[in-house]
């Protein structure tokens, strides 16, 4: 039996493209988005509530730690904050809080740090380890007086793309007080470089890098994310339909 | 006992005569779901691929580390789906991932309990000689099919594929895109561990997903080779005919 390779081409092309259409139906859509939240129940349910990233000797950090995403936010604001060495910029600490707070980088810096060197894992394939140092997001939680209405912290981004979006990205509260969650503004012992995220970035280090927000301009502690955005919780999650929980 | 026909009786009676009883019922749900689950995640893995064509060894790996692989985007007519969508591709291969998994530790444990592994795909030992592995291999590479009641059990050569795909290279596929997770990562350290990092992790997952392409591909060629339509039957309704016996 024959087969010819315009036959197998026309064929494959056939069964692609019934699953393209099959993916245009709503309800089969669903269907296949679900799965992240097995994948977020099964991991979950199979690791402690504060288990950690695995944490990486010195020699192991890349040589050169790849940027991504946006290189530089380049806005008039951005811009400024930059040309002064970010001396006046602040972290806004807002929503359901019993204190919101305003912090500068001065302030951050003088809070307990913690340092780890960590694995950024983009959700492409590629893998980059670096040391991060920075303040554990819980520590600024507990200094603001979270609301026990809260169930998310949406990250505000300086970054622009385009049509007045900004980038942002929001975590669960089991991830905002895991111990390796932290505002990081230093990368191998030096402040954050522009491409890297200058002045201050999150780090969750269970999921990834599109969840890694840089240019933090402020965070926000909600009840829900729907009224976010387009409500999907995340600037890619939004455009392109990542998935919310980024540990798969 | 004789263990050459295995002729099940069954509530709709014996068999018509000619044919026997090959694959039981469990074995056939199990090749057709791995069929459209191995397809789907076949095509929809190479459409994660695309987002970085290059594979590294060991835990970090990204554009600025040597790559010992690189290579151009796979074409459209084998992604899922055909035009590039990372989100896309992901959402098909995180949703047929699991159903792949759950349905072969299914299969593994039934197949050890009723006896099939034991009964039909391990080794006896009048069969490791080295005359009788030599005789399979040079039918195999004569394309000598057996025949009468031998065409009944498996070859040599035949366990050893089914034994290696079902029992090495299908959980090694698993495991290996577990090591990808950073969630599972924390989850269970010691998956990194065993592959080395998640960039050893990757390159294992592609080169293993090669191998299976390279089984299903002489597979499908031999079922090709044997008889297509008394294969395809025994695979749906599990009845077989098989060959007569050649004239000595």
């Amino acid at each position: 039996m024959i087969v010819s390779r315009r036959a197998l081409l026309l064929g494959a092309t056939a069964a692609l493209s019934g699953c393209d259409r099959l993916a245009g139906n709503a309800r089969f859509r669903e269907a296949l988005f679900s799965a992240e939240n097995f994948h977020r129940w099964a991991q979950r349910g199979l690791s402690a509530r504060d288990a950690l990233a695995r944490e990486f000797r010195p020699d192991q950090i890349s040589p050169i730690f790849r940027a991504n995403g946006t290189a530089n936010p380049n806005t008039p604001a951005y811009r400024a904050l930059w040309r002064n060495g970010f001396a006046d910029w602040r972290l806004a600490v807002a929503g359901l809080v019993a204190r919101p707070l305003s912090l500068s980088l001065a302030q951050l810096r003088a809070m307990p740090h913690r340092e780890q060197i960590t694995r950024h894992d983009c959700v492409e394939g590629w893998s980059a380890i670096g040391k991060w140092r920075g303040v554990p997001l819980r520590t600024v939680l507990n200094a603001a007086g979270l609301s026990g209405r809260a169930r998310y912290l949406v990250f505000r981004c300086a970054d622009d793309m385009g049509g007045g979006n900004s980038y942002y990205e929001s975590i669960d509260l089991i991830d905002a007080f895991h111990p390796q969650t932290i505002l990081a503004f230093a990368l191998n012992d030096r402040p954050l470089s522009v491409a890297n995220g200058a002045p201050l970035r999150l780090r969750v280090e269970r999921q990834l890098g599109y969840k890694q927000a840089k240019y933090l301009m402020g965070m926000e502690a909600v009840d829900r994310l729907d009224g976010i955005g387009k409500g999907k919780g995340g600037f890619w999650e939004d455009r392109a339909g990542y998935d919310w929980y980024a540990g798969i | 006992m004789d263990d050459t026909a295995r002729e099940i009786p069954r509530p709709g009676g014996p068999p018509p005569a000619g044919l026997v009883e090959r694959h039981r019922l469990s074995m056939r749900l199990w090749h057709w779901a791995n069929a459209v689950l191995l397809y789907t995640l076949f095509t929809s893995g190479f459409g994660i691929f695309n987002a970085h064509p290059r594979l590294y060894w060991g835990h970090y790996g990204a554009n600025f580390d040597a790559a010992w692989l690189e290579l151009d985007r796979f074409p459209a007519w084998l992604t899922l789906p055909a035009s590039y969508n990372l989100a896309m591709s992901r959402h098909w291969h995180l949703a047929a991932a699991p159903l792949f998994a759950f349905a072969l530790l299914a299969y593994m444990v039934w197949s050890l309990a009723n006896r099939h592994v034991g009964r039909d795909l391990a080794f006896r030992r009048q069969e490791l000689s080295l005359a009788n592995i030599g005789r399979d291999i040079l039918d195999h590479a004569r394309l000598r099919f057996p025949a009468g009641a031998a065409a009944l059990r498996y070859s040599l050569l035949q366990k050893a594929s089914y034994i290696g795909v079902i029992f090495l290279l299908l959980p090694l596929l698993v495991l290996t895109g577990l090591t990808l997770s950073p969630g599972m990562n924390a989850a269970w350290p010691w998956l990194v561990d065993l592959f080395g990092g998640r960039q050893s992790a990757r390159s294992i997952h592609f080169i293993a997903a090669w191998t299976l392409a390279a089984f299903v591909l002489v597979h499908l060629a031999m079922v090709l080779l044997a008889g297509p339509w008394n294969e395809l039957r025994s695979m749906v309704t599990g009845r077989y005919r098989p060959p007569p016996e050649r004239a000595a």
